[in-house]
């Protein structure tokens, strides 16, 4: 275990191969769960967990899976961690748990999880692999937390509306009230804001890339229709 | 002005610029202006200034942002098309921020984030109305009355206060405003009133045809648009399509039951069906660029106008017509490629 692959295992997932703005992987829940910060941090809490005990799992079992199985396998092992992840919060977070709904069910089938699994996990030792689901699962969770507070900013005006359902009764007057809005954006609640809000994060990564990139030679601005060099 | 001189031999010349068809489109779109303000107010000339000072502001500020030569593109009007489509769109008294955001959503989401003009495969003024609607669903559907059906001609100074300050007297409000005539017949039917009776409204339908106001104002943009014809500006399968496709679904339907379906020339003079056919689905960005492929493209269009309006949640659905078949046109280009001079078929 050196300090160099530590950091790079960290750097990959939080940014370089963001699961959410670089693979784009695991969409369907991160478009439809992130109608506001709570939201998106449950599910992405939930996910980050299923993503640590599965990468675990798998990568403790990598030498005795034979490879024509090891998908169904796989998929296995993280349909038992959702189900624990599930169960639990049924039992201590009820209400988030109801709200989420089938979301959570379903993190058995987001791509991430089994990316993961068959990307790394089966290849690396347990400590590499527990990093890497923490990374990526972090990685994941931010920008769902980001979407989420975009979405809430743009309808509503607050920001961590509905943190009672994480944090319990003493935290039903922690919504910031940041905007007065008469009437939100209605849009950004709505599926295209999700799309929209997820498009722009992407675009914004690959900005900063881009700048980062092109700090010593910068673009070249001509006029013609001839695409742009990136 | 052609920045862009074409690569290879051989290419026929039109002889028209980018500018000198934004400039017919919007000439032909001053008689529809003059009889909107005659019939509906001073609202929508404020509304227009108020879109095209933001349409200058967004179109600026985002070439800079893309680094492109800001004169050139500032100067081709195709912003300008696209602000006075979106400005026949809105209702005439709703507040100032509403065309300001549509207007900007229309420019940057539809235009610039693609690549700027020609790039575009949505078409922008349909995008931003299709924002607006979804978002501010309460604003969009609050039209103004023509003033001979409401008995109250609103001063501009009225309009004025209207759109910047919200604060006209409810009295007066509630007498300008009120449901269009696809909005009556829509609620006519789910109350069990057939359609016969609501076009013999005579307060709101003119000469049980269509509704007041709203018949010459699709007149006048018919008028525009047959100049848009004459000089050759648009292609003449874009209104024969998708009138044709409108009118015969309606015919159709109102054949196998008056009482249920209105007629054809409802459907043709209500709304923005004009508006539409002319200056709206015709579009050469966005639109198919095949002769048969222009001509299903705008058949399209007038399939889903009419399903949208007689089955669909919301009174007119031009819009969303024109984005969905919007999406269908490289498919319909792909087919329907006319076959290159002594090639097999």
């Amino acid at each position: 275990m050196t300090l160099d692959r530590v950091r790079e295992i960290v750097y990959e997932g939080l940014w370089h191969n963001n699961q959410a703005l670089v693979a784009l992987l695991g969409l369907c829940p991160l478009l439809a769960v992130t109608n506001n910060a709570i939201n998106g941090l449950g599910l992405g809490l939930a996910t980050l967990a299923v993503l640590l005990v599965s990468n675990v799992l798998v990568s403790l079992i990598r030498d005795f899976v034979p490879r024509e199985v090891r998908i169904p396998i796989f998929i296995g092992v993280i349909a038992t961690a959702v189900t624990i992840i599930e169960m639990l919060m049924a039992a201590y977070l009820h209400e988030l748990h109801l709200l989420l709904g089938i979301f959570i069910p379903l993190i058995v089938t987001n791509c991430v999880i089994l990316g993961r699994a068959e990307a790394f996990a089966s290849k690396n030792p347990v400590w590499a692999a527990a990093l890497d689901g923490l990374a990526m699962g972090l990685g994941f969770l931010i920008i769902l937390v980001i979407l989420g507070g975009m979405r809430e900013l743009l309808a509503q005006g607050t920001l961590f509306d509905q943190a009672w359902l994480m944090f319990g009764e003493t935290a039903r007057d922690w919504t910031l009230y940041l905007i007065h809005l008469d009437e939100g954006l209605l849009l950004a609640a709505l599926p295209p804001g999700a799309f929209l809000g997820l498009g722009l994060l992407v675009a914004l990564k690959n900005w900063i890339e881009l700048k980062k990139q092109s700090k010593h030679q910068p673009l070249p601005l001509t006029p013609n229709h001839e695409p742009e060099k990136a | 002005m052609n920045p862009w001189p074409p690569h290879s031999a051989p290419f026929m010349h039109t002889n028209t610029s980018v500018t000198q068809v934004m400039l017919r489109v919007q000439i032909a779109s001053i008689l529809p202006l003059v009889v909107h303000i005659y019939f509906f107010g001073w609202g929508i000339a404020v509304q227009w200034i108020l879109a095209m000072l933001t349409g200058l502001v967004v179109e600026y500020a985002m070439l800079h942002l893309r680094g492109r030569p800001v004169k050139p593109f500032l100067l081709d009007g195709s912003a300008v098309i696209t602000v006075t489509g979106l400005t026949f769109c809105i209702p005439p008294e709703s507040p100032w921020w509403l065309i300001v955001l549509g207007v900007s959503f229309a420019l940057i989401f539809g235009k610039h984030l693609y690549g700027g003009l020609g790039f575009n495969p949505f078409n922008p003024a349909m995008l931003g109305y299709a924002f607006l609607l979804v978002s501010f669903p309460a604003e969009m559907t609050q039209w103004t009355l023509p003033s001979a059906v409401s008995g109250h001609t609103l001063s501009m100074t009225e309009s004025l206060i209207k759109i910047f300050t919200g604060h006209l007297p409810a009295s007066i409000m509630d007498q300008v405003t009120g449901a269009t005539p696809l909005d009556h017949v829509k609620t006519g039917l789910t109350q069990g009133i057939g359609v016969p009776e609501t076009l013999n409204n005579a307060q709101t339908i003119w000469h049980g045809v269509a509704g007041h106001g709203w018949i010459q104002v699709n007149l006048a943009f018919m008028l525009g648009g047959l100049y848009l014809l004459w000089t050759r500006t648009i292609r003449w399968q874009y209104p024969v399509g998708f009138l044709g496709a409108l009118g015969l679904m309606a015919a159709i339907f109102h054949a196998i039951d008056p009482n249920q379906y209105p007629p054809v020339l409802f459907h043709l003079l209500s709304g923005g069906t004009m508006l539409a056919a002319f200056f709206i689905i015709t579009d050469p960005v966005t639109a198919s660029t095949t002769p048969l492929g222009r001509l299903i493209y705008a058949a399209g269009i007038g399939v889903l106008v009419y399903i949208i309006r007689t089955w669909g949640g919301y009174p007119d659905g031009i819009a969303f017509a024109v984005l969905l078949m919007n999406i269908f046109v490289p498919l319909i280009d792909q087919y329907t490629q006319p076959r290159v001079k002594g090639h097999p078929r």
